[in-house]
């Protein structure tokens, strides 16, 4: 009794005290460049503080933002334009850090200073092209009518591209055209445009030997890089802030190009190349594929495993009631269908606000995409029993649990086990989207694959993938063929 | 006073009664406004043709439908929802094909009833087996599924499944009526002497009238909803009250005469 109490006691000094050294969790968008820069974060401030982690690729703008805001990572980097034209309303266009970091301290979020680069929008030319013709600065195009653009439809489209820069800069092209912006550097490689729209960091700048033309009319505005954070950490892990904040002014355009250009064309380790940047020891994940592999499988099977056996402890009494209650049965058959028809990308991202980010929003998710199948196949099960037979059970005087139990279930278990194979093999399938939310999984590698345009990389998690989605179908046939009762099964094959 | 009062008025209580009852399917009207009373102990037979309520009239006694009008009686009480499990364990039902569940085996299938209440297996067994000699049921079977008997094994299976608690009343619902006519014959015969070795209320649906007279000496014929005739077979035959019932009688086959 009194070691149990002293235990308790322990505990109770303890645990606040775990909380308290809960490590620090930097977060970074699902693009190279955001990557590198959680890594560098993580990789510069390991002195300081042991206790950080980098969860790579969560997602895009609104995941990172919404995380950080409810406490789910502590820090990420993001860049001031997104701040002022995306995430915060009632911010001059052209604020600067301080006046942002005013703006950003009320919701409890801290904002370093610049990192040293600016990754916004600009025209960039063949270096030759443009030494040819003697253009530096983006007035100087307004000089050159017949110069041929490629745009990327987005920027055709958005009222501060393409339409903008023609107004402010007064450029008198007509040749112009939307392209892909995965295209859009061969196209201009290639000569087959003079002029395209980029990121000012992009990896191919450097790599197809483009001129970046000065916005000399301040046009676009700066998106600096800089890590936001919540100010909590600036009690609970002082070493952490003062060490990221030294990050601050490091890195120039041209170093963050060099960086991109390592990862994406020459297959660099973002943790290497931030290393490198740092002059630090790397500690790079150097586990072999199959252990990859390996982590990567239990994560997926426990998402599936979580979310599709929650799903049918709900969804099979769901089913039985809406086999027994018409109207009720209807609603809950449209409810269900309903959730079904949420893509499942909006429906991940809607879990992030309940469940934070994680393996809990992805099984949440998983869970509801699982629930349709199985309530839907229940229900089929049971009202497709032939009337008289369940009125003999009614005859026999035998209660309604009574009947459910021994006579109707056992006679559905065919068409509910198919249904929860259906769900169990629809999961698998879905689960590999988690890994935008940071739940890891055989998505992880597709994500980074897609990101790097790494085939091999994509293949790594979509292998995988079919193939647990296959054993997961033979693995339901056979428990199909071990529970279907005897009789049933006989009196199918007459 | 009282009691010699309530003594003289109870002539013994029905096993069942159907008092002023109408029932109806959407437009379709299943019995209309019937009034019928089954003594304890008798066999009863209803026919008619399809469609003509007689279906109807089982379903009724047996709660598993209720009337838009009228009462139902068994036992001389009207018959309420909270008392119908206990009724239907108090009477076997019996229907065409059988009605047997598919993933239990033969004895699975008479065993659901007594396990609910509290049987032992060694209880349930014994049951099982001394009504498979009542119905001459050929040993072995009992451990079959459904799918495995032949009609005439499910039809004394079901049977068996409608004695299991030995019940007091049986409700057959063309219980031939998916036989061969050899096998149909020989049942018929094993029917009869059941009903009359058990001396159980039985009514029997049948639009057999053949089969009905051969189970039965009460008959009685439904068209539409209503008792056209009630009686016993040579009432129908040499007295009909109705065309109908002139028409029902004479529509039974007979073999060809030998040609002389």
């Amino acid at each position: 009794m009194k070691h149990r109490l002293r235990l308790a006691m322990t505990l109770f000094v303890l645990l606040p005290m775990y909380v308290w050294a809960a490590p620090v969790r930097i977060g970074s968008k699902q693009f190279t460049e955001s990557v590198i820069l959680g890594e560098l974060a993580r990789l510069g401030t390991q002195e300081a503080d042991s206790q950080v982690r980098h969860q790579r690729e969560l997602g895009g703008t609104s995941i990172l933002w919404s995380a950080l805001r409810h406490g789910d990572i502590d820090v990420y980097p993001e860049y001031t334009g997104t701040l002022t034209q995306e995430l915060l309303k009632g911010v001059a266009p052209d604020a600067d850090i301080p006046a942002l970091r005013a703006t950003l301290k009320p919701l409890g979020l801290g904002i370093t200073d610049s990192l040293g680069f600016n990754n916004t929008y600009a025209i960039g030319m063949r270096e030759d092209r443009a030494a040819q013709l003697g253009i530096t600065r983006m007035s100087e195009l307004a000089m050159h009518p017949e110069l041929r653009f490629g745009f990327s439809n987005e920027f055709m489209d958005r009222a501060d591209g393409w339409p903008g820069i023609r107004q402010r800069y007064g450029l008198p092209q007509t040749q112009v055209r939307g392209l892909d912006h995965s295209l859009s550097y061969r196209a201009v490689a290639s000569r087959a445009v003079d002029a395209i729209d980029l990121y000012s960091t992009d990896a191919e700048i450097p790599y197809y030997r483009l001129r970046t033309l000065a916005d000399d009319k301040h046009y676009f505005p700066r998106y600096d890089a800089v890590f936001l954070y919540r100010l909590e950490l600036e009690q609970s892990h002082p070493a952490f802030v003062a060490a990221l904040r030294k990050l601050s002014g490091r890195i120039d355009e041209k170093s963050m190009q060099q960086m991109n250009a390592e990862a994406k064309l020459k297959g660099a380790k973002e943790t290497d190349i931030a290393a490198r940047f740092l002059g630090v020891q790397t500690d790079g994940d150097d586990a072999g594929l199959w252990q990859r592999l390996l982590r990567r499988t239990v994560e997926h099977v426990r998402l599936v495993i979580v979310s599709l056996g929650m799903a049918v402890l709900l969804a099979i009494p769901l089913g039985i009631l809406a086999a027994r209650r018409k109207r009720l049965g209807q609603i809950v058959i449209g409810l269900t269908g309903i959730l079904q028809t949420v893509p499942s990308l909006a429906m991940f991202v809607f879990m992030i606000p309940l469940f934070g980010i994680g393996a809990w929003p992805a099984v949440a998710a998983l869970f509801l995409y699982s629930l349709l199948p199985i309530v839907r196949n229940t229900h089929a099960g049971l009202v497709g029993i032939p009337l008289e037979l369940r009125e003999s059970a009614a005859a026999l005087g035998l209660p309604s649990g009574v009947r459910l139990r021994r006579v109707e279930l056992p006679m559905a278990t065919r068409s509910i086990l198919a249904g929860i194979k259906t769900a169990a093999v629809i999961n698998v399938g879905t689960a590999t989207l988690a890994a935008l939310i940071g739940a890891g999984g055989y998505g992880q590698p597709i994500l980074t694959g897609i990101r790097l345009d790494n085939i091999g990389l994509i293949l790594e998690g979509a292998i995988p993938a079919a193939l647990l989605a296959l054993i997961v179908q033979g693995m339901f046939e056979g428990i199909e063929r071990w529970l279907t009762p005897y009789g049933l099964r006989i009196e199918a094959r007459q | 006073m009282e009691m010699v009062l309530s003594g003289a008025d109870a002539a013994p209580a029905a096993a069942f009664a159907l008092e002023h009852v109408s029932k109806r399917y959407g437009s379709v009207v299943a019995l209309d406004d019937i009034s019928l009373s089954m003594a304890k102990g008798s066999t009863t037979a209803l026919i008619g043709s399809s469609g003509s309520g007689k279906s109807t009239v089982l379903r009724l006694l047996l709660g598993l439908d209720w009337p838009d009008q009228g009462v139902i009686k068994a036992e001389g009480r009207a018959l309420e929802r909270p008392h119908v499990l206990a009724l239907r364990q108090r009477v076997g039902y019996v229907i065409q094909e059988g009605g047997l569940f598919p993933h239990l085996t033969a004895l699975g299938n008479l065993a659901l009833q007594p396990r609910y209440l509290g049987w032992s297996a060694a209880r349930i067994h014994e049951r099982a087996e001394a009504l498979a000699e009542l119905t001459h049921l050929p040993p072995g079977v009992l451990e079959r599924y459904p799918a495995e008997l032949s009609g005439g094994q499910r039809q004394r299976v079901a049977l068996m499944r409608g004695l299991m608690l030995n019940p007091d009343a049986l409700l057959l619902d063309e219980p031939l009526g998916a036989l061969d006519p050899i096998v149909r014959h020989e049942l018929q015969d094993q029917l009869k002497l059941i009903f009359d070795q058990l001396g159980k209320t039985v009514i029997v649906v049948t639009h057999d009238l053949a089969e009905a007279a051969w189970f039965a000496e009460r008959l009685i014929l439904l068209r539409e909803g209503k008792v056209m005739q009630d009686g016993r077979i040579d009432d129908l035959r040499d007295r009909p009250a109705d065309p109908f019932v002139r028409r029902f009688v004479a529509s039974q086959r007979r073999l060809p005469e030998p040609a002389a």
